[in-house]
């Protein structure tokens, strides 16, 4: 095993050209646990430690540019108004100390689908910004993920950043567990509404072979929202609305029975997370709404 | 050749009197506050090896060859053996039978058995090593539950039985059989009101200590070999060590190292032969570490059961009669099963008065893996059901859960289903009024200004409620452990007290090879040698082999007996002391022959509290020192056919009220809180007693909501061997715990004490599963509960 | 390899470091730190916790290479960087940090084990967030298993060392 010490990005990028295998190491959750288990032993490491800017973010216009090794502790205490559904999410991650340490970038080149971002960014709207000695791709979060453990990135790339969509409305992430704490997800949900373009977009970790969007259920919801005027009125949303909308959750799954949970508890479990995530971040939407008609 | 990090004296200076009653602060605590305490795996020595064990992939399987050329001909791989080259022909080992290889012969029984092991110069290259040894298995059928183990054509798991157990029982794959009958159960049940059966599942929960298996084998000059070691009991170790190594046992020299948690899960030997072989055949020091991965494989889990009951009452709410079956699963090694079935079936019934039992327990032999000691073994699988039967009988009669449990609570004086009388204390009705008069915690604790704090609802920081779906549960529960080893067992400990002036003052060294693996018996030590001894400062001796056996630091004895032989071993040198003051001032004042003499502060004082001498002149430069042994009052076994006999020495008792929330929709359960009242007779350090509880407890909690080592029927192997998927309770899910304490003396113990390190592990589990029932209205016959099993998703 | 980092205020260099080595590892055993302890390998108990550059981490999930030219503190020198923090006078007589005694005088201690890597984490969140909530501690410290006490008395401890730190004692 060779240890590769790249001081900057472009050093990185030109020695996972030369080692299309050197496994990119940062927090080092998913890397090292599979040496100390002797379940890997890559030919090189590449610390990413010294690449002083994937532990960056910038704020723009439209986007947070999300620097890949940002820990998820920062992202708790910086980017909550920016990203509040990522922010919910990174808090439940495995314990403080690997929230100290793990990043985006790391659930994203993992791609295990019950990374506790994945929900989160699907839900946002997020391209991935992957880098090689070659050029720069943008990947739909969506895209990104192709099969158990998979993603798309090629070889000799890395992933720099991803770009996620602002707020421009209430976020919700909720995971179930079978420990009120450092656990992993037996399934999990991120709901976030968007009321400027008056569309809501899901993401379901955890019970389908990839991270995934439960497209009917948002184009139901859609729907019924706009059809409902409910975006003018902030009414409640219909008891049959929401349930509906659960189920069409629920059927987006494509679980398996594992140790941490059997396919049937996961589809249900999306269902009911779905349902409490919708009137939850419903219900700030209407607060939010009230407020602004007083002033 | 001294190992680096070799346990050194441990030095308790009080500032107060510090005997005991006093909650005293532990002697090795400032070691462990700083990192400087050494646990086995902390051990380092110069020009150490590292050990690896290659272990079966499979779990019931003929091994048809082992190839070892290629590790052994890895660079810094320095040895590599299997059974054949064990040096003697002593190659099983077993606390009770000994039908464990020591390296797999010719077949493995269980997934994770070991079959080589590897001596290089790095742990990676001793992985390497292993990795490369080929060992080619012939599969077989698999024996894994009491259906395919009794069938009439089953597969036998030993073929030849010698263990005297095999005379007894009905087929050869049932380790050991205990019935117990007294009364006339059936008769009985015709005059019941109404009759409740029940049918249980138990998990397989893992003791999960924090430190790995671990130690170092050091060779000796002498051909000996010295090795440092985390147990719970060095002579059982040694005893079974030394014959498969081909040394007598004052070869093989034992030194507890620093013991990271035991729970049971250190009784049998893991790493202990395998460092030693390797180190005797390298020439070299020899350290093995396991990680955790290994660890779930390293030792035996607790027996998962079967239980099917049977409890009949009159209209008035009195038990009429019990009958009941446990099935326990030993898997494929012996063990401590036989002993696990004595406690469930003897504690059966559960801390009741009933005058008409039928109980059968009994132990398979299946490709599962071994299980055998864990904290309140046999009795916590049997508290688990009765306790789910009292509650239904309970709400069959229409009584309060409580009330019901105390109109046939046990008394001093109640004959247990063995007809042996509980001849000491037995306050079950008093613990259960004292546990439900208990505060109870506010509702809706969640709440606060800023909205739901999930930290404090099911499902915690995962953000799964705000309050939705929750509904609160209250349950009750109550069970009874006996305490030291059972059933005829020669259950001693020894001692040695010496004492002596040092630096101007009097100082006593208590030397015990009691395991210390948490549970403060150092503590306790120094604390009956300050009462006894009237000393104030009190060195503790590293446990090694160099002095008498302690027995096991299990079944909640310790303080008992080895305690027991402190305070004997104390009252000899007192004695001696007060001879030797006689001899020297007895001319001076006449009360050295006439008064009730006493060592206090450093003096020697009359009972009237006259001063006649210091220990300092007293002892003028002479050490003064016994060692001794200590037992307590002889066990019995139990009649083979009727279960009947004084088996049990003493007997603990713990209750709980368990207050819990549970996500009705999603499943999930947050523990609000669990309060515990235990009896313990005298609490010789109270912040230790209250600190036992606690953790007792929450390892009751662990196997109610979440604990358990899954293993698949089909193939019989381990499913979630690691902290990932083997999850125990974190902060977050463990709740307040308060605890009251009560001491009524048992007059046949030391001080009065009463051992109490099981008893509330027993009855934490079903107040929790009572909660949840009560929260649900589910019945809830299995444990632990699974979010499936509260959303019928399973 | 060779790994050069400073460890509780030390400059350390571990030579022959295989690559896959963890930083606990070199800790442990190439530079003869043991306190912080090995019980998991995959984050998941916290006994393992040191700070890097200040920060908790389990160190079974660091890469020794990771670790060069940084600076860790474990639990061995807690004492000193909590009499530094305090601007060099030692809080308690008996020369440990705060939150060590209090771990003593809690009765927080039993076998042992989890104690480095909970001492480290509650030290730290203490430098944080000096009058914790219970739901805060609990919260800090969900990523420290510990098997032996229930939590109860360690709960006790957090809360006697924030009660002495707010008192100046």
């Amino acid at each position: 095993m060779d240890f590769l010490r790249p001081a900057s990005w472009e050093e990185a990028l030109a020695a996972k050209a030369e080692h299309p295998t050197a496994v990119p190491i940062a927090g080092g959750t998913d890397v090292m646990v599979e040496i100390n288990f002797d379940h890997r032993r890559p030919e090189y490491l590449m610390d990413l430690n010294r690449v002083g800017e994937l532990a960056e973010w910038e704020v723009g216009e439209e986007t947070v540019r999300l620097g890949a090794s940002v820990p998820y502790t920062r992202i708790m205490d910086h980017l909550r108004a920016e990203l509040p559904g990522l922010a919910l999410a990174a808090h439940t991650v495995a314990s403080p100390q690997i929230r100290n340490r793990g990043g985006v970038g790391g659930n994203l080149g993992t791609a295990s689908p019950a990374g506790d971002a994945h929900p989160a960014l699907l839900a946002a709207g997020a391209e991935v910004e992957v880098v090689s000695v070659r050029g720069t791709r943008m990947i739909p979060v969506d895209a990104f993920y192709t099969g158990v453990k998979r993603n798309a990135l090629a070889p000799d790339e890395l992933i720099r950043a991803v770009h996620i969509r602002k707020a421009d409305g209430p976020q919700q992430f909720a995971k179930v567990g079978t420990r009120n704490a450092m656990v992993i997800a037996v399934c999990a949900f991120g709901l976030a509404l968007h009321p400027e373009t008056r569309t809501v977009r899901t993401g379901i970790g955890s019970a389908a072979p990839t991270p995934v969007r439960a497209t009917a259920a948002e184009e139901f919801l859609n729907a019924a929202l706009e059809e409902g005027g409910f975006w003018d009125s902030g009414k409640v949303v219909t008891p049959s609305v929401a349930k509906r909308f659960a189920q069409l959750c629920s059927a987006a799954c494509n679980p398996i029975d594992d140790v941490r949970g059997t396919a049937s508890y996961r589809r249900h479990a999306i269902g009911v997370l779905a349902r409490r995530t919708l009137t939850w971040t419903w219900e700030s939407y209407r607060t939010a709404e009230r407020k602004g008609g007083v002033a | 050749m001294a190992a680096n990090g070799a346990p050194t004296k441990l030095t308790q200076g009080a500032p107060a009197k510090g005997g005991i009653g006093e909650s005293t602060l532990r002697p090795d605590g400032t070691l462990k506050v700083t990192g400087e305490f050494a646990y086995s795996s902390d051990m380092w020595h110069e020009d150490m090896l590292w050990g690896q064990i290659l272990r079966s992939t499979v779990a019931h399987a003929e091994i048809v060859s082992i190839d070892t050329a290629e590790a052994l001909a890895l660079p810094g791989v320095y040895a590599v053996m299997t059974y054949d080259d064990l040096p003697t022909d002593v190659r099983h080992y077993g606390l009770e039978i000994q039908d464990t290889p020591v390296l797999a012969h010719g077949k493995v029984r269980h997934h994770g058995e070991p079959v080589a092991i590897v001596a290089a110069d790095h742990p990676e290259t001793a992985r390497r090593a292993a990795a490369k040894i080929k060992v080619e298995y012939r599969e077989l059928p698999l024996v894994t539950d009491e259906a395919s183990a009794t069938a009439p054509d089953a597969v036998l798991v030993h073929e030849h039985r010698t263990d005297h157990h095999i005379h007894h029982v009905p087929h050869p794959n049932i380790v050991h059989r205990q019935p117990i009958v007294r009364g006339d159960a059936e008769a009985a049940a015709r005059r019941a009101d109404v009759i409740v059966r029940g049918e249980y599942t138990f998990g397989m929960q893992d003791q999960a200590f924090l430190g790995p298996e671990s130690g170092l084998a050091v060779p000796e000059e002498d051909g000996g070999v010295h090795l440092y070691i985390a147990t719970q009991w060095l002579h059982s170790d040694l005893r079974q060590m030394a014959p498969v190594l081909g040394l007598p046992e004052d070869k093989v020299r034992m030194t507890l190292s620093g013991v990271g948690g035991a729970f049971g899960g250190r009784e049998d030997l893991s790493m202990q032969i395998h460092a030693c072989l390797l180190a005797l055949r390298t020439g070299k020091p020899v350290k093995i570490v396991y990680n955790r991965f290994e660890s779930f494989f390293g030792h035996v889990h607790r027996h998962p059961a079967k239980l099917s009951y049977e409890h009949g009452a009159t209209r008035d709410g009195k038990l009429t009669h019990v009958k009941c079956r446990i099935v326990l699963d030993g898997g494929a090694y012996a063990s401590a099963s036989p002993a696990v079935v004595g406690n469930a079936s003897s504690l059966g019934v559960g801390p009741y008065a009933v005058d008409h039992v039928d109980i059968e327990a009994i132990a398979l032999y299946t490709n599962n893996p071994p299980c055998g000691a864990m904290r309140g073994f046999g009795a916590v699988q049997a508290c688990f059901a009765y306790e789910a039967q009292m509650d239904k009988v309970a709400r069959e009669l229409g009584l309060d859960p409580v009330e019901f449990r105390q109109r046939n609570a046990m008394e001093q004086g109640t004959l247990m289903p063995t007809g042996q009388p509980v001849d000491s204390p037995a306050p079950v009705a008093e613990l259960l009024r004292r546990v439900k008069a208990m505060p109870m915690p506010p509702e809706r604790q969640w709440e606060s200004s800023e909205g739901a704090d999930v930290r404090q609802l099911p499902g915690g920081l995962s953000n799964t409620t705000h309050g939705e779906g929750v509904v609160r549960g209250v349950g009750y529960a109550v069970g009874i452990k006996n305490v030291g080893f059972s059933e005829g067992f020669d259950d001693y400990s020894t001692a040695r007290v010496r004492l002596e002036v040092a630096g101007g003052e009097p100082v006593a060294t208590v030397h015990t090879a009691m395991a210390e693996v948490g549970q403060g018996g150092v503590t306790v030590h120094a604390q009956i040698a300050r009462t006894e001894l009237g000393v104030a400062q009190v060195t503790i001796h590293p446990a090694d082999t160099a002095v008498g056996s302690a027995g096991s630091t299990s079944a909640s004895r310790q303080t008992y007996v080895t305690g027991g032989a402190v305070k004997h071993a104390c009252e000899l040198v007192r004695e001696r002391v007060l001879e030797i003051g006689r001899r020297r001032f007895g001319s001076y004042h006449p009360a050295w022959a006439t008064a009730e003499l006493l060592l206090e502060g450093g003096k020697v004082v009359t009972d009237g509290g006259e001063v006649l001498a210091d220990l300092v002149d007293v002892l003028e430069g002479e050490a003064v020192e016994v060692e001794r042994e200590w037992r307590h009052r002889p066990t019995e076994p139990f009649d083979p056919r009727t279960g009947q006999g004084n088996g049990h020495v003493q007997y603990s008792f713990a209750a709980h009220r368990a207050v819990v929330e549970v996500d009705t929709e999603l499943g999930l359960v947050k523990v609000i809180e669990l309060a515990c009242a235990q009896d313990v007779g005298k609490a010789l350090n109270p912040l230790s007693v209250v600190g036992q509880i606690q953790g007792g407890t929450t390892q009751g909690l662990g196997i109610a909501v979440m604990e358990e080592i899954v293993v698949d029927p089909k193939t019989a192997k381990v499913r979630n061997p690691s902290f990932t998927d083997y999850l125990i309770p974190t902060i977050l899910d463990t709740p307040t715990i308060p605890v009251d304490v009560l001491e009524l003396a048992d007059d046949h113990a030391p001080y009065g004490l009463r051992g109490i390190g099981e008893a509330p592990t027993l009855s934490s589990t079903p107040a929790v599963l009572a909660a949840i029932r009560d929260a649900t209205g589910l019945p809830l016959d299995r444990t632990p509960v699974r979010p499936e099993h509260l959303t019928g998703t399973n | 390899m060779r790994v050069n980092f400073t460890v509780n205020g030390r400059p350390q260099e571990a030579d022959d470091v295989w690559e896959g080595e963890s930083l606990l590892y070199v800790l442990r055993e190439r530079l003869g730190l043991p306190g912080s302890k090995n019980a998991c390998e995959q984050g998941e108990c916290g006994s393992c916790t040191v700070r890097l550059d200040g920060v908790p981490v389990c160190s079974c999930l660091v890469a020794a290479g990771q670790a060069e030219g940084r600076e860790v503190v474990t639990v061995e020198g807690l004492a000193e960087y909590a009499r530094e923090r305090a601007g060099g006078t030692p809080a308690q007589d008996s020369g440990l940090a705060p939150i060590q005694q209090a771990f003593l005088d809690a009765g927080a201690v039993q076998c042992g084990f989890c104690t480095p890597g909970l001492l480290v984490a509650a030290d730290e969140m203490l430098e944080r967030n000096p009058t914790p909530s219970d739901a805060d501690i609990r919260e800090a410290l969900s990523g420290n298993l510990c098997r032996c006490t229930g939590y109860e008395k360690i709960m006790d401890a957090v809360r006697l060392a924030a009660a002495r730190q707010s008192e100046g004692v």
